[in-house]
This record gives structure tokens, C-alpha cells and sequence, in this order.
């Protein structure tokens, strides 16, 4: 079982225990908490301290018939159940929650979108344009053309793994660059890449050869 | 702010225990108490963050509805009751204002990559940590209590808390470390 070796800032961690953080980076996020039992401390400490500044509050009195109106819904059906969890095949249980959730099927059978002859996307849209939410599979030992970012790109790696200046990164390792970033990962040799990747805005890319992949994250 | 109802006192039943009343007798007193000690604190902490008098309370009625209907989720030995009334204060926060998802782990997930076991029983700690964990953040530094009340009352990414109000980044964020070091250092001391 490999855990991960890079995590999210201490301010994403925040953002995302204090409620700030958007559905995009929050289900990147939740989504490491799933693989890191480290980060799970850490954001079980940030809503602990949410906890303390509740119990904190100045109380501030409530109408008198809250109370009331509350007890008298307390009978109310729920409008929605929890659907119970059905057993699931091992491929598909390599995907955790809550991401499974989002994609739904096991990776190999998605809708994957062919970008190049080694890059396939799979668009999860939750997000508005021009920012993106998606899986993204690199071909092993193939590379992502050199590319920048808008203000932030988040890739969280699901299976396999890849190299690039910053390091080498596999399952469950969680990475935020900012725009003054370039880089061309590298996908290892011993099998594809596959990870979900947040994008506020369409990629730059920035090598020659890059360009012939416009459709790459666009549009 | 600390009063009877919030610590386990002679006589009053902890907070804890009232959610755990809840929980296996749809104890309708035991709501009532939770009620009577978190409703005013919720109001209060949403209108903080930017909620008018009528909306809090509407709110404040779905999130203890939430407490109601989920008591069977609360786990004493993972949280106290504050911090799990504050977990779902804020997922009904995003519901409601942002229309948007709250994505969160499963603790059944199969695929989840398990804790590792812990040696002793969590449960006491859990309920010292809360108070000592208030206490400490009453002795934070000035600004760092700031940065800290503005990442918990603003419902904003810290960044753009620091773009409004023409912070630098990087003291936001020397000044957040420095006050969960802080926190952080308290809980480990006394264990
Ligand atoms: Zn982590």
C-alpha cells in the first residue's frame, strides 16, 4: 500500500476544514484524505479548532418559536436516504470515495476522450469554463507537452506514476502549482498515468510540438 | 464563553452524551437541551459570517434537524460534539449559499488506506483536547487569532481574503502556520 509522500499546503487543508475551499479542489482534496491517514489527522485537528470558535460564539438569542417549529419537523420523512454501498469489483475500488462517486465506473471502461496518440481525458464537468475538472491518462514512459497554468493547477495521481522537475509522484500524492510554473511530466515506464487534474484555466502550452495539442484541456 | 452546559458539570449531562441520547432513544429532552446550547452559538457563528438574522435561523433549524437525523453518525471517540454540530453547520453552509457539493471521504470506503491502530483509547483525549484546545486559542498572539477568526468567518479561500484586504500571502500564511504550530504544540504537550 503506497502512502503518499506529497500533501496539500496547510492552507488548502484549511480552506477545505473551514468550508471555503470549491467543489473542484475539495473533491482533488477529500479525495487524498481517502489515501493519507496524515492529512486526515490534520484536517480532523483544523475542524476541532471550527468546533472550539462554535462553542466559543457569543450566543445569540433565537426566536422563541425555533424550538417549536423544529420539534414539530422532527417526525418528517427524510426527503433523501443514503444509498447503501453495494460491494465492488476490485478495479473499481481502486477509485476512492468521493471520487467514485464523480466518475462512477471502473477507469478502464470511461468515455475516455483521445487528445494525442498517448494522451486520453476524461471531462468530469463539474466545473464552469474555462476551468476544468478531469482525469487525464498519459501513456507509460510518454510525456505531457511543456505547459503552463492560469493561477492554479491541482493534480491529485490515482494510478501509476510520473517525474518531473519537482519530483516523482504516485498514488495519492497531491500537487498545486501556481502560474509561474512550466513543466512536462513523464509518465513511468512500467504502466500508464492516470490522475485527476483542477485547472482554473486552459493550459499554456509552451513547446512547439506542444501546439498540435491545442485540444488538450481547451474549449 | 464557557458555561454549564458546554463542559461536563456535576449534574448536567455533557454535550456528548446528550447526542448520544439522541441517538439511541430519539431523546426529545436530550434535543432540547442540544438545542438550547448550540442554536443561539450557531446563529452567532453564521451571522459572523455574513448571514442576516432571519436566514441564520433558517439555517440553524436544517442544521439541527441534521443533528436530529444524523445522531446515529456522531462518534464520540472521533470528535467532540461541538467540532461534529461545526462539520455540519458548514456542510449546510455550502448546500445552501453555494448550491455546490460537499465532497468527503467514507470511513467504510473498502478503498480507503486505513490509520494506522491507535495504541490507546481515543475518546477521553478527544474531550480534553477540546478544552484544552479552546484555552489555547484564547492565548494565541493578536494576529494570528485574527488570521485564524478570519479563515473560520469568511467564506472565502484564504487568497482571496488576502487580495481584499491587501495582505500579502505569505503573512497570511507565516502567521496561520505559526498559530496551528501553536495549537498543535498545546495538544501534543498534555497528552
Ligand atoms: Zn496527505
Amino acid at each position: 500500500m503506497i502512502i503518499p509522500r506529497h500533501h496539500p499546503p496547510e492552507a488548502m487543508l484549511l480552506d477545505y476544514a473551514d468550508g471555503s475551499l470549491s467543489e473542484p479542489a475539495a473533491l482533488t482534496l477529500a479525495t487524498h484524505l481517502a489515501l493519507c491517514p496524515e492529512c486526515r489527522q490534520r484536517v480532523a485537528e483544523l475542524e476541532a479548532i471550527g468546533g472550539a470558535l462554535l462553542e466559543e460564539s457569543v450566543p445569540e438569542p433565537v426566536s422563541v418559536d425555533c424550538l417549536a417549529a423544529i420539534l414539530a419537523r422532527l417526525d418528517d420523512p427524510e426527503p433523501r436516504q443514503m444509498v447503501a454501498f453495494e460491494p465492488l469489483p476490485a478495479e473499481v475500488i481502486a477509485l476512492p470515495q468521493p471520487l467514485r462517486s464523480y466518475v462512477g465506473m471502473p477507469l478502464a471502461g470511461l468515455d475516455w476522450k483521445s487528445v494525442s496518440p498517448v494522451i486520453a481525458e476524461f471531462d468530469l464537468q463539474i466545473c464552469t469554463p474555462p476551468a476544468k475538472t478531469g482525469l487525464i491518462r498519459l501513456a507509460a514512459g510518454c510525456s505531457l507537452p511543456r505547459h503552463g497554468h492560469g493561477d492554479s493547477e491541482v493534480t491529485l495521481v490515482l494510478e501509476g506514476g510520473y517525474r518531473d522537475q519537482f519530483g516523482h509522484f504516485q498514488r495519492g500524492d497531491l500537487v498545486v502549482h501556481d502560474s509561474l510554473v512550466e513543466h512536462a511530466p513523464l509518465a513511468d515506464p512500467d504502466g500508464d498515468c492516470i490522475f485527476l487534474c483542477v485547472l482554473d484555466a486552459p493550459i499554456r502550452l509552451t513547446s512547439v510540438l506542444g501546439r498540435f495539442l491545442s485540444p488538450l484541456l481547451r474549449h | 464563553m464557557l458555561d454549564a452546559g458546554s463542559t461536563a458539570t456535576a449534574g448536567a449531562r455533557s454535550l456528548n452524551d446528550l447526542v448520544v441520547a439522541v441517538a439511541r432513544g430519539r431523546d426529545r429532552v436530550a434535543f432540547a437541551a442540544l438545542f438550547g446550547h448550540f442554536a443561539p452559538r450557531l446563529k452567532s457563528f453564521l451571522m459572523r459570517l455574513g448571514a442576516d438574522s432571519g436566514s441564520a435561523e433558517e439555517l440553524v433549524q436544517e442544521v439541527m434537524l441534521m443533528v436530529w437525523r444524523r445522531a446515529e453518525t456522531f462518534d464520540p471517540g472521533q470528535a467532540n460534539a461541538s467540532t461534529w454540530v461545526f462539520t455540519i453547520a458548514r456542510n449546510k453552509r455550502i448546500d445552501a449559499l453555494r448550491r455546490e457539493r460537499r465532497p468527503e471521504i467514507d470511513l467504510d470506503d473498502p478503498a480507503l488506506v486505513p490509520e494506522p491502530p491507535l495504541a490507546a483509547d481515543r475518546s477521553i483525549e478527544v474531550t480534553e483536547d477540546a478544552n484544552r484546545l479552546r484555552g489555547a486559542i484564547e492565548s494565541l498572539a493578536p494576529e494570528q487569532a485574527e488570521m485564524l477568526q478570519l479563515a473560520y468567518y469568511e467564506d472565502k479561500p484564504h487568497s482571496r481574503i488576502c487580495a481584499e484586504r491587501g495582505i500579502p500571502l505569505g503573512t497570511v500564511k507565516s502567521r496561520l502556520r505559526l498559530a496551528l504550530e501553536h495549537l498543535r504544540k498545546v495538544l501534543k504537550d498534555d497528552q
